[in-house]
């Protein structure tokens, strides 16, 4: 078995058990405000390093990349006119394929 | 022309339904990344049949692109996973599930579903929407992927399609509900990405997303501002509490 399988199993097995534990266990666990802020907060603060190092990074290297942030500038725009998600998407994507293939960026 | 008036729990299934067919469509777009950034069609499909989160699956994907650590990968995943934690806290109480039930609602709790069945005015609508939004987005965000993996392999760079931008647009839209919810969310987000993009030059990739969490420990260890009196935080977060 490869190692990326090994990854795949570990992530699918331990996001399934993350969901039963929080449906099995007593609500109380989060009674203590800092623990509750603090599983509030995690995912906001993941999410922002994931959009920052996909916009900035490829690799260990960092860089500005002209049609990928103007990309994530459509996603932007279609999330503050209130788009749902897949607008929100193709716009992104759109936006950067249609920069690519007009040779702007 | 009058509206009929549904049922709350024919409204929830009804929102439930169209939630879960627009969001799942995006899983082309995983379908397509996850093939392209170098995993097989099968370890795709297994990641959307079995973790069925999209952030960790999209993440886990993004770190096999950059050659990056695999251990870091899938804390990372994990890490993003764990909020399905603590939607299944809030959720036990509302949904109520026993023995077999509880096995198979687990599996069905996602942002979608959690923000369907929070927002219904009692627990059987809330249980009606639950149930609608996991059906409607687990078979199509399954056909979904199943589809982008298998068309990955015909299109030539996936970049010229703007592949790449799909995994960091979908985190945004994920973020962006949260960071409406308050002045510290907001902070949170900007520490998480400097700290990430800082530690790139010098982690393998996948690892500066699991040391942003520190961002989050940072926050939730300050004494907080009055956040309890705020009325008008209060306020922003109850109205801006709706996840992608």
């Amino acid at each position: 078995m490869t190692a990326t399988w090994i990854a795949v199993l570990v992530t699918a097995v331990s996001c399934y058990a993350l969901k039963l534990a929080g449906l099995t266990m007593p609500p109380r666990l989060l009674a203590h405000p800092r623990a509750q802020r603090f599983a509030s907060l995690v995912p906001v603060a993941l999410l922002a390093a994931l959009v920052a190092v996909d916009a900035f990074g490829r690799g260990r290297s960092l860089g500005i990349e002209p049609a990928r942030l103007a990309g994530l500038a459509a996603a932007v725009a279609a999330l503050a006119l209130r788009a749902p998600f897949l607008v929100v998407i193709v716009a992104a994507a759109g936006t950067a394929a249609a920069l690519r293939a007009l040779g702007i960026a | 022309m009058a509206d009929t008036p549904l049922r709350p729990q024919a409204r929830a299934t009804r929102d439930g339904l169209a939630l879960g067919l627009a969001v799942g469509t995006s899983g082309l777009a995983f379908g397509a990344a996850a093939v392209t950034s170098g995993l097989s069609v099968a370890q795709t499909c297994v990641l959307s049949l079995f973790a069925y989160t999209g952030a960790s699956q999209f993440a886990l994907a993004a770190v096999v692109a950059g050659g990056g650590s695999l251990l870091a990968g899938t804390a990372g995943a994990v890490l993003l996973g764990s909020r399905n934690g603590l939607y299944g806290l809030r959720l036990a109480g509302l949904l109520r599930p026993r023995g077999i039930t509880r096995l198979l609602a687990a599996h069905g709790i996602t942002d979608e579903s959690t923000a369907v069945a929070l927002a219904q005015p009692g627990p059987a609508s809330a249980r009606a929407g639950f149930r609608a939004t996991f059906a409607s987005l687990y078979l199509t965000w399954n056909a979904a992927t199943l589809a982008g993996a298998l068309g990955a392999g015909r299109i030539g760079s996936p970049d010229s399609f703007g592949l790449d931008v799909v995994g960091p647009a979908a985190f945004l839209a994920l973020l962006w509900p949260r960071l409406a919810s308050g002045r510290a969310e907001r902070g949170v987000a900007l520490a998480g990405a400097v700290i990430a993009v800082a530690a790139t030059p010098f982690c393998p990739p996948g690892l500066p997303v699991v040391l942003a969490a520190a961002a989050a420990l940072g926050a939730a260890l300050l004494p907080q501002p009055a956040a309890a009196h705020d009325p008008a935080a209060e306020a922003a977060e109850a109205h801006g509490g709706r996840p992608a």
